[in-house]
Order: structure tokens, then C-alpha cells, then sequence
């Protein structure tokens, strides 16, 4: 159990620490990484919550795909590192309007959180500790192919129009 | 002893990271990695809600939510793609011909 | 504390460590074999004496090549980015050594009686193993692209953008070969992959002695794999990005010494890694005659021998690809193939109940 809370804590502040490096880095390079250090993060967690395939399907698509994608631009585009004399004299933390907004907005986020996390019951104990986990891969498969066959179905038509639509959108004009 | 309100924590903590990061940065691709962040909060909430209730809904939705973010990131990063080449610059605000 | 310590004298925390030690011991070993084993053979094929002069036949070769490595010099381009060029070569060894982890080398085994029992020789006994080779083949594209980026030179760019992109593109034929397997077995977990292949086709007639391997009912499934992990490993006749007389090396241009050492064996640990999954997968893993179940592994370290020498036969037998050639091999003839192959495998499955 405590090596359980270990974990979980190990994990969290991996993701946490990526995603803070994400958006606080100058360098887009290191911000990918970054990111792709918080998704190993995440799919620990995954792995703590008992969906293993989950967890892989992370790895392969988001790490190991989407970030890849994202790199590929970043590297045809050498991407330029945001403006240097304006990140030196207001770093993206410290800009009045930004901080301003920002600050209004996490505030709020954080109250409304907090206030309804408050009045919910049920939320002290172990995560379904009661209930068994039904997480094999053919349980996944089964109920994936009958009760959510109509958006397994949309969501390969939309892969296709995405495919479609990034080739058109990225192609060098003839002309 | 982890709980439910542990995971609903963390998830609405990277969900503010992600907003943060799309309200200050003035890169479009780091704009776009913080939508990412801001789909997995969504996701590890998903998830934790199917583990709590004992069912795999919580991570069918969860596929269908990394289709979705993977249409989305390939079709922003051409858009980012056909943006770079007519103004030679990733910042948002190089883009404001239309403001009034 | 001293849980911890009883629980790491039992005997069968020591033989779990015994057997992660053989596996990162044993990988670097065939690494080292392999650079003397590839250059032997393509001097046989090529009808010349490879190596001899360092030791009898020249087995110390290997030896040597890893001293002159560690005494060259250590090179870092002043415009490349620091971290990134030392971290690249760590994330593709990393890479390397971790897709090995879920595969199993033998059967589960007591050691004949030490143990209280059974255990499974691999490193982890994970069931969606299939998977997690998978995702840690994606994660080695990462090693190349950043060795390419930060090496900060337009061949070294150019060299690592191809290479993980010919690497992306063959991951999908890579994984629909490997998803007709699963169905076979209907199992992602390794070593049930592997015990659903002991036994005999048509047991009991004429035809009994045909192992029940999945190559003979999947010689299609085997042949994408086969062209998906040579490309996914960089290796002849898929070698575009890193040939010598393209593009100057490619993403490991800049790189001396101990980096380059590392992707070399990188590269040589994947080689053995991909067929170590094929053996499993499509040749039966560590099934075979004649020999009892507890040495299985004496089966699979021969087939894997098999399929490495395979690996250096199309090297240096074979022209290489040129790089649209490459990709419209990858798209165009290998994923339509792995596709129409999983339709009628599945179909095969539910009509004929294999």
C-alpha cells in the first residue's frame, strides 16, 4: 500500500514537472521532450490504475507517434527559439496582462475545484477498492466492437479526413 | 492510500498547466503541445473515473479521446506548417491582419 | 529493512537477478559476436579471409575494435546541442536493451528442483508483452531523430529525419504482422505465444512431424515482419540513411568513441531483439526435438543464430534500396499486404477456428 502511494507520488511529480517544463521552456525542442517525459509519467500512473493496455497505447500513439510528429515540424521548420530580447526582459511569468488573466483564471479553477471535490462523498477511499478491475484486452475488445461500434466507426472516418486534410494542407503550392 | 480525489487533483492540476501554457506562450507549436497537456488531464480523469466504477469505459473513451488528439495535432501542425511558409514567423501575433 | 533483506536472499529473488544479468550480459556478448560474426561472414561471401591476424582465426577481433573505441577521442561539435548529443546515444541503447526485457529465451524452469518454483526466463512476464515491444521499438526513433538534430550539420539532419522516418513508416506493417500472431495465440503475452506453438500440425497422421509453428500458416504474415524489422533496424537492403556512400553516415556523422559505440551496439542489440520476437512469434520459440523441455533454450539461441546469419546474408547478398524506392516499398506493396493479411487471417480464424 505505501509502496502504492510511493509510486503514485514518483509518477505525479514526473508529469507535473514535464508539463511545467513544457510550458515554461524556451527551447521547442525541450519542450517536446518534455512533454514526452510527462507522458511516461502518465502512463505509469495508467499502469497504477490497472489498464495496462491503456498505458501501452499511450507509449506507442502519443509518445511515440504524435511527439514524433511534432519534432519532424519543429526540425523542417527550425523552429525559432521565441524571441530572445523580449523572453530576457519579461520572462513569459512575469508579463501584466498574461499573470493577470492567468492568475484570475487558476484562481477560479482552483476554487471551483476544490468546492466541488468538497462536497463530494466517496472520494476518500482506495480507487474501486471494492470493485474488480475488468481491464484485460479482450474485455476492452468486446465491449469496444458492440456497445461503441458507431463511434469506433466515426472516429475512422475522421482519422481518414485528418489524413486527407494534413496532406492538402501541408503541400508545397505548384506554382 | 491513493484515492479517487488524488487522481481528480492531478488531472485538474495538469488541466491548469495546459491553460496556462496556451494563454502565455507566444509560440504556435508550444500552443499546441499545451492542448495535449490539457487532453491528457482529461484522459487520466477518464481513466481513474472507469477504475473507481469497475468498468472499461473509462478507457474506450480514453482511446477515442488519443484518436481525436492525434487527428487534431496532425491537423494543426499543417495548418502551423501552411502559417510558417506565407509569414516566416510562429507567433501568434504575427497573425492579426484581421483585428479591427 | 530486514524484509527487504530476507526477501532478496530467497532463492528465487537470486536466480530473477541471476537471469537479468544473463539477458544484459548476454546481449552485449552477442553484440560483440555479431561485429565478428558480420565481418567473417561477408568476407566468405565476398571470398576473402576476414580477420585473422588478432587471435586464433581472429576471435579477439571484437576485442580490439572495443579498445580502439575507448582510446579515440571524444569529439563534441561546438555548435551542437550539448545535451541533446550526449542523451541521443543513451535514448537509443536504452531503447535497445529495454525491448528485450518481455521476451522470453527458455521455458519456465526450476533449475532443476532449486526453486520452490517455476521460473519464467524472461525479465518481466508482462501480459500485453506484444505491446511494450512495440512502444519501446517507437521510442528508439527518438535516439535517431535527436542524434540528427543535435548534431547541428545539414547531412547529420537530413541523414536522421530519413532514418526515423523510413523507421515510422515501417511500424505499421510492423504491427499488423505482429496483431495476425496475437490472433493465432489469442494472447498478447509472449510465452503464451510461445506454448500455443508446442505440439504438431495434423498430429497423429501422415503429416505429424510439421511443428506447430505459426510460420507455416503465416509464411505472409512472417515475410512482412521479416522486411518491417530489417527496416526498422536500419540494416541492408533498408540502409539508405546511414550508407556510407549516400549521405556520409548519416545521423552519426558527428559522433567518435563511446557515443558511437553505443549506437553501433544499438543497432546490434535491436538486430538480435527483432529476431528474438520472430523466433518467438513465428518459429516456436524454444520448441523443438530431441532435446527435453528444461534446455529449451539450447532451440532458441540456434534458431536465433539462424536468423541473425539471415540478417547477414541479405547485408551483403542484397543491393540497397534507394530512398523513395524505400518508402513506396513501405506503403505502397508492404502495408496493403499486411493488411489483406489480417482480414484473412482473422477471417481464416473465425470460419475455421485455427
Amino acid at each position: 500500500m505505501a509502496f502504492e502511494a510511493l509510486l503514485f507520488y514518483a509518477f505525479a511529480a514526473v508529469t507535473v514537472i514535464g508539463a511545467l517544463l513544457v510550458v515554461s521552456q524556451r527551447n521547442p525542442v525541450y519542450s517536446v521532450l518534455s512533454l514526452v517525459g510527462a507522458f511516461f509519467g502518465l502512463s505509469g500512473l495508467y499502469v497504477l490504475l490497472e489498464a495496462p493496455f491503456v498505458a501501452v497505447v499511450q507509449i506507442i500513439i502519443y509518445a511515440g507517434a504524435i511527439m514524433v510528429l511534432f519534432l519532424f515540424v519543429v526540425m523542417l521548420l527550425n523552429v525559432p527559439r521565441e524571441d530572445a530580447a523580449e523572453w530576457d526582459r519579461s520572462h513569459p511569468l512575469y508579463r501584466p496582462a498574461a499573470v493577470r488573466i492567468g492568475a484570475v483564471l487558476a484562481l477560479l479553477m482552483a476554487l471551483e475545484l476544490g468546492w466541488a471535490l468538497s462536497r463530494t462523498t466517496g472520494l476518500t477511499a482506495v480507487v474501486g477498492e471494492g470493485r474488480p478491475a475488468a481491464s484485460s484486452v479482450a474485455e476492452l475488445g468486446r465491449i469496444l466492437f458492440t456497445t461503441y461500434m458507431f463511434q469506433f466507426e466515426v472516429t475512422s472516418i475522421l482519422i481518414i479526413v485528418a489524413m486527407v486534410g494534413a496532406v492538402v494542407l501541408a503541400r508545397k503550392r505548384e506554382d | 492510500m491513493v484515492s479517487l480525489g488524488h487522481y481528480l487533483v492531478l488531472s485538474g492540476l495538469l488541466f491548469a498547466i495546459g491553460a496556462a501554457g496556451v494563454f502565455m506562450r507566444k509560440n504556435l507549436i508550444t500552443l499546441l503541445l499545451s492542448v495535449e497537456i490539457m487532453l491528457n488531464a482529461v484522459n487520466l480523469a477518464f481513466v481513474a473515473f472507469g477504475r473507481e466504477f469497475g468498468t472499461v469505459d473509462g478507457q474506450i473513451i480514453t482511446f477515442f479521446v488519443m484518436t481525436v488528439a492525434a487527428a487534431e495535432a496532425a491537423v494543426g501542425l499543417a495548418l502551423v506548417i501552411g502559417l510558417f511558409r506565407h509569414r516566416e514567423s510562429l507567433n501568434p501575433e504575427a497573425f492579426t491582419s484581421l483585428k479591427w | 529493512m530486514s524484509a527487504l533483506i530476507d526477501y532478496l536472499l530467497q532463492p528465487t529473488t537470486i536466480a530473477y537477478l541471476g537471469v537479468i544479468g544473463v539477458v544484459f550480459v548476454g546481449l552485449q556478448l552477442m553484440a560483440a559476436v555479431m561485429v565478428y560474426a558480420e565481418r567473417k561472414v561477408a568476407a566468405f561471401m565476398q571470398q576473402r579471409y576476414g580477420p585473422y591476424l588478432v587471435g586464433p582465426k581472429g576471435l579477439l577481433q571484437p576485442v580490439a575494435d572495443i579498445l580502439k573505441l575507448f582510446f579515440k577521442e571524444e569529439l563534441r561539435p561546438k555548435a551542437s546541442d550539448a545535451i541533446l548529443f550526449t542523451a541521443a546515444p543513451i535514448i537509443s541503447v536504452a531503447a535497445a536493451y529495454l525491448a528485450f526485457a518481455p521476451v522470453p529465451f527458455g521455458a519456465p524452469t526450476d533449475f532443476f528442483g532449486l526453486l520452490p518454483e517455476k521460473l519464467p526466463l524472461q525479465v518481466s512476464d508482462v501480459n500485453v508483452a506484444v505491446l511494450v515491444i512495440f512502444a519501446v521499438a517507437s521510442m528508439g526513433v527518438y535516439g535517431i531523430v535527436l542524434a540528427g538534430w543535435a548534431s547541428n550539420s545539414k547531412y547529420s539532419l537530413l541523414g536522421g529525419l530519413r532514418s526515423s522516418a523510413q523507421m515510422i513508416s515501417y511500424e505499421l506493417a510492423y504491427g499488423m504482422s505482429l496483431a495476425t500472431v496475437v490472433m493465432f495465440a489469442g494472447s498478447m503475452s509472449l510465452t503464451e505465444i510461445v506454448e500455443a506453438q508446442a505440439g504438431y500440425w495434423f498430429a497423429g497422421t501422415g503429416f505429424g512431424f510439421i511443428p506447430h509453428w505459426y510460420i507455416f500458416p503465416q509464411a505472409i504474415g512472417f515475410f512482412v515482419f521479416a522486411c518491417a524489422g530489417i527496416a526498422e533496424t536500419n540494416r541492408a537492403p533498408f540502409d539508405f540513411p546511414e550508407a556510407e556512400q549516400e549521405l556520409v553516415a548519416g545521423y552519426h556523422t558527428e559522433y567518435s568513441s563511446m557515443r558511437f559505440a553505443m549506437f553501433f551496439m544499438a543497432e546490434y542489440i535491436n538486430m538480435v531483439t527483432v529476431s528474438a520476437v520472430a523466433v518467438n512469434l513465428f518459429l516456436g520459440g524454444w520448441h523443438g526435438p530431441f532435446i527435453p523441455a528444461e534446455y529449451g533454450w539450447i532451440w532458441f539461441v540456434i534458431k536465433l543464430a539462424f536468423l541473425l546469419f539471415c540478417y547477414l546474408w541479405l547485408r551483403w547478398t542484397l543491393p540497397r534500396f534507394r530512398y523513395d524506392q524505400l518508402m513506396s516499398f513501405g506503403w505502397k506493396v508492404l502495408l496493403p499486404l499486411a493488411t489483406v493479411n489480417l482480414l484473412l487471417t482473422a477471417a481464416g480464424v473465425l470460419y475455421f477456428g485455427l
